[in-house]
């Protein structure tokens, strides 16, 4: 048993010298960062940005911690800051659990709801993909994000808006993506150039939601299943018969509900790719087992979709890899304790994907891609669960993690069966920009495809 | 055989109710999943497998009668 006496303040990582700490090397090398604080400090370390002191958590014992906290240890609505200019003001980035059940149960990742999001999502890859030619190439960056945009808006809000949405919502959104620049945690609000265009991308955003709105209500309205989120949000006037929800209001909405699922899936498809023609030897295996699975001339169904181990192995290792979150953070309301160290209130602590999922005491030859480390008996995800954390863990583990785990296996059912891709560039080439806290592939990403000609 | 569930892990996203609708349901209150019978009978044993396997948080456990 630990008593009071005994505890001692986190440790501070080198460097960091400059008025506002470390920033400038999260901005430019964040992963180098975080090892190098596991490194000189062990599980918990600390470095500083501005004037925010971050104590960083590493290693199971310590993210267990991290991850067990309460609501009233741990607080997530205020950790991030550069999220309040894109969602608007009056959306929280972060509903707290008992909030995230509710949605959860009434809304699109409920299971019910899941078994129709398969033929949806297959259905917006072979559209994408029927546009591309019998053969060319595509930046993995901009093909991905633009198909997340297009299935996260057809699953989340409805086919009707998605129908109505094209490239330019896509190449806003990916500007609101890239307005994450640290800077933010010294001022939201800087006069910077990605700053600026993210302020734009929310304005256009909201300019094409209200012309999708000006026209509809010209229009009679949509009936029963027809329906989507937009109409059901439309509906709801204030007594004077105005409408309750302004454009503004209803785009932070539909920003902050598709946010958690864009980039995070968008760059995992990609990295799933890159890392399947890096190793021809699992591409092939994945290939077989796509074609067992749909030989019969089988749908990509719900049910198909659950029994595919090996492209599942390849997106978790993938994940692994590639953790589309590298720093997750929280605000320590009152004192935390994690091990012998006490985290004073006011500090911002994190845990780290990017660190633990690559640590070789739970993962043996970290840096390789070995998607076989997650058959059974080995199962080094369910084995390993505070180290795995690609998604999270216990009461925040990402909600999402089942629908997104869905639609990869949905997009490489298509893809793979419809295409055969090569990678364009040298394959040490693909790597992430890690220069916002929203981290996407640094382009150029380019792959090449030719149709394959069995598809009928 | 016997059905428990580990409401630390659990998130409500009903894929257990789907499996097995009269074992398992999820509270409109708690928005987690309830046990309505925690000692399901052999004939609804490839369903409770199924929401065993399928549950997105790993939070139901079988236990076998020994």
């Amino acid at each position: 048993m630990t008593t009071t006496t005994d505890l001692r303040e986190p440790p501070k990582v080198s460097g960091g010298d400059a008025p506002d700490g470390h920033l400038e090397e999260l901005r430019h090398d964040p992963i180098g960062l975080m090892w190098r604080v596991r490194d000189e400090c062990g599980d918990a370390g600390e470095f500083r940005i501005g004037h925010k002191e971050v104590v960083l958590l590493s290693g199971a014992e310590a993210n267990e911690a991290f991850f067990r906290a309460t609501e009233e240890q741990l607080d997530q609505a205020e950790a991030y800051p550069f999220m309040k200019p894109i969602f608007g003001e009056g959306v929280v980035f972060d509903a707290p659990p008992e909030r995230r059940r509710e949605m959860l149960h009434n809304q699109a990742l409920h299971d019910k709801f899941m078994r129709g999001h398969a033929a949806t999502i297959a259905n917006e890859v072979e559209q994408m993909v029927a546009l591309a030619g019998d053969e060319g190439q595509i930046d993995l960056l901009d093909w991905f994000a633009e198909l997340t945009i297009y299935t996260s808006s057809a699953c989340l809000i409805g086919r009707r808006f998605r129908d109505e949405l094209d490239r330019r919502f896509a190449e806003l959104y990916h500007d609101l993506e890239r307005g994450t620049d640290a800077i933010a945690y010294v001022d939201a609000y800087a006069d910077i150039e990605s700053f600026r265009r993210r302020d734009a991308a929310r304005a256009g955003l909201v300019e094409l939601v209200e012309g999708i709105m000006a026209r509809r209500s010209q229009q009679p309205p949509a009936e029963g299943d027809e329906r989507d989120l937009l109409d059901v949000l439309m509906s709801i006037k204030e007594p004077d018969g105005s409408f309750r929800f302004s454009a503004d209001t209803i785009t932070g909405m539909f920003i902050s509900m598709m946010f958690a699922g864009h980039h995070t899936t968008s760059g995992t498809a990609a990295w799933t790719l890159i890392e399947l023609l890096r190793n021809p030897g699992h591409m092939a295996a994945v290939q077989s087992e796509l074609g067992e699975l749909f030989a019969g001339g089988a749908e990509v169904s719900y049910q198909v979709l659950r029994e595919m181990p090996r492209l599942q192995a390849a997106i978790k290792e993938a994940l692994r890899l590639h953790p589309p979150l590298i720093l997750l953070l929280r605000l320590a309301k009152q004192e935390f304790v994690v091990g012998d160290v006490r985290i004073a209130p006011g500090k911002l602590v994190g845990a780290t994907p990017a660190v633990s999922n690559r640590l070789r005491e739970s993962f043996p030859d970290p840096e390789m891609f070995m998607p076989e480390r997650y058959v059974d008996p080995r199962a080094e995800d369910i084995q390993n669960r505070w180290n795995w954390i690609p998604f999270g863990a216990g009461k925040h583990r990402c909600v999402g993690a089942a629908f997104a785990m869905m639609q990869l296996k949905a997009i490489f059912s298509v893809l793979l069966r419809t295409w055969e891709l090569e990678l364009a560039q040298p394959g040490d080439t693909y790597r992430n920009d890690h220069s916002k806290m929203v981290v996407q592939l640094q382009q150029p990403c380019l792959a090449n495809f030719r149709k394959l000609n069995h598809e009928s | 055989m016997r059905v428990e569930v580990d409401l630390g892990l659990c998130q409500g996203h009903g894929v257990c109710e789907s499996e097995a609708p009269k074992v398992f349901k999820v509270s409109k209150e708690t928005g987690q999943v309830e046990i309505l019978d925690p000692t399901p009978g052999d004939e609804l044993r490839a369903q409770v497998d199924a929401a065993v396997k399928y549950c997105p948080t790993l939070a139901l456990k079988l236990k076998e009668d020994n």
